[in-house]
């Protein structure tokens, strides 16, 4: 069943503070990226794949790599929210024996499809997932997320060149563009526009939308159920540290936990808007 | 004995694949524009549905093997092996080996027995990078018919392996009628106990001529070929340096990381001997002839059975 916006918008503000919980127990991992696509794993898991969270590995479910693997504190979130397993978890994220990896482990964790990290090499995972799906004549669709910077990888393009030649048009590449990487931003880095005609280029139908719009991340997808013989890419333009006022745009919160005073702040004002939301609901 | 085929391993790898897939269906192979030389083209001429080109792109191929092995699927990446292991290992490491998933991947033209394209080529680390990631089954088959079923234990075992091919085409010497495939179980080829031979791969036949010449000087060597190099048939190993009380290892590979060292690292913590180490003597290979370069890094009759005769007389 769809939920509404405002109910996605609320899930997606839990999923935010879970990353900001998660990380602050961990005292490490990346907020900044997992706030930028909270959005996207809410909308995916709530209102667009058919997965079941009582049979993770259900054959017939349409599948999620996170190829900006460190981006998976608010992807956990999600998945607890979705019932794959106890909220709790999260609070031992990065801890010595936890279920919970710094980046994604698919032994460990129900709901994870394929464990990811290394950047670039999702997408080719994903782009195997979705082969494998036409092989079988299956109708399983497969997303993945990578960020801005990860298509710096010179491998994101060998994949988008056997997606676009393998004519997967069940594989949805979403990129999330909040514009920054570790060392500054990514234009400044090694910049990689224009990404659409680049994408357009290497053989996908692309669409441009404001990642933190559910409206528009839902037509996206929609339309990108509509296209056939070709991979789809959503790039996302998105803001990195959304929805933690201090975090917002900062380079610095790429890869750094909330000291005690931090988290406070930041709890406070994702718990703020969770109440905003469920008072409007 | 069985009649002698001379066969390239690659060769013999490529029949094993479309005689596994006959029966079982889930078996994909991809290849990086190679398949001529890995000779996955046999399967790929029979199997064409479940063949994939991936083009030269070797790190999105083991990535898009990980992702099929995800969904169910028994995939087989195949490239030189400089390439699948090389400029794949982080692929291999991360999306393969750290998931544990269901993917074999074959390293052809291993060894500097690919000869004339030269060091580039010659992949003399292949064991050595696969063998340090934990969980990943190493294999080096010697002949046609050990290729053979090595492959098809390769594809039965779940979990990811590595399985070394040669370019050359070598006789064989196993015999088919007898000849039995343990995965991680070494065989021995020849009894004695003056010293003990631990080969793997294509030198196995040479290192076998060697120890059967030396019969005639009164030398009598144990010949034991390791086809499994992870892992490692400790127990075998164990008995020779007890029994044999010296070691020569020989191997078409850096004498760093590979058979050498896994032998070593057995007989150091189990049974300290003396191991000598035929092998590529940590430095490049370089163009030429297979044969003239097998016999000029000492991997023939010849060179092997020159170290044996050294070795027991200084003993």
């Amino acid at each position: 069943m769809a939920e509404s916006y405002k109910k996605l918008e609320l899930l997606a503000a839990k999923a935010r503070l879970g990353a900001i919980i998660g990380t602050y127990h961990a005292k490490s991992g990346h907020p900044g990226g997992s706030l930028s696509a909270a959005d996207i794993y809410t909308y995916l898991y709530f209102n667009e794949m058919n997965v079941k969270s009582d049979d993770p590995e259900w054959a017939d479910r349409d599948r999620f790599v996170l190829s900006k693997g460190h981006c998976c504190p608010s992807l956990y979130a999600v998945l607890a929210l979705k019932g794959f397993f106890d909220w709790s978890e999260l609070e031992s994220l990065r801890h010595v024996g936890a279920m919970l990896q710094g980046h994604p482990d698919m032994k460990t964790t129900p709901g994870i499809d394929m464990s990811s990290g290394s950047l670039g090499q999702g997408v080719s995972a994903a782009c195997g997932m979705a082969f494998a799906g036409k092989l079988d004549n299956k109708d399983y669709r497969v997303y993945t997320v990578l960020g801005d910077g990860e298509c710096e990888e010179g491998q994101v393009w060998e994949a988008a060149m056997f997606a676009a030649h393998n004519k997967l048009d069940n594989l949805v590449f979403f990129v999330d563009q909040n514009g920054l990487q570790i060392d500054g931003t990514v234009a400044e880095v090694c910049g990689i526009e224009p990404l659409d005609k680049k994408f357009e280029s290497f053989g996908f139908e692309v669409e441009k939308i404001d990642g933190h719009s559910f409206e528009e991340i839902e037509k996206a997808l929609n339309k990108a159920k509509t296209v056939k013989g070709k991979p789809f890419a959503i790039l996302a333009k998105t803001v990195k540290g959304k929805g933690v006022s201090f975090m917002e745009n900062e380079v610095g919160w790429h890869g750094k936990a909330c000291n005690d005073e931090e988290f406070k702040v930041a709890t406070a004002e994702l718990e703020a808007q969770i109440a905003r939301l469920e008072a409007e609901l | 004995m069985a009649k002698v085929v001379c066969k390239a391993t690659r060769e013999s790898f490529g029949i094993a694949l479309c005689e596994m897939a006959k029966t079982n269906k889930d078996i994909i192979v991809l290849d990086a524009d190679l398949a001529a030389a890995t000779k996955t083209s046999i399967f790929g001429k029979e199997y064409p549905e479940r063949f994939k080109d991936c083009g030269i792109a070797e790190g999105n191929m083991m990535g898009v093997a990980a992702g099929l092995a995800a969904a169910g699927k028994i995939p087989v990446a195949a490239s030189f092996a400089m390439f699948s292991t090389g400029r794949a290992y982080e692929q291999i490491r991360n999306s393969i080996a750290y998931p544990n998933l269901n993917v074999k991947i074959a390293g052809s033209h291993a060894g500097i027995s690919t000869g004339e394209d030269g060091a580039t080529h010659q992949c003399i680390e292949d064991i050595a990078l696969m063998r340090t990631l934990p969980g990943m089954t190493v294999l080096c088959p010697a002949d046609h018919y050990e290729m053979m079923e090595a492959t098809k234990a390769a594809l039965k075992h779940r979990g990811p392996v590595y399985i070394r091919l040669g370019r050359l085409a070598i006789d064989s010497f196993n015999d088919p009628d007898t000849y039995k495939f343990e995965l991680g179980k070494g065989i021995t080829l020849h009894e004695g106990n003056d010293i003990a031979v631990i080969a793997s791969g294509l030198v196995v036949n040479e290192a076998r001529k060697a120890v059967n010449a030396l019969e005639s000087e009164g030398i009598n060597a144990r010949l034991i070929n390791i086809h499994t190099i992870k892992p490692i048939d400790r127990e075998i190993i164990v008995k020779a340096a007890k029994e044999c009380g010296q070691i020569i290892t020989v191997e078409e590979h850096n004498v760093i990381g590979g058979l050498a060292d896994a032998v070593c690292e057995v007989t150091s913590s189990e049974c300290p001997v003396k191991v000598t180490r035929i092998g590529v003597q940590d430095e490049f290979g370089f163009s030429g002839p297979a044969w003239e370069l097998l016999e000029k890094f000492g991997f023939t009759e010849t060179g092997i059975a020159k170290v044996i005769r050294e070795t027991v007389n200084n003993k």
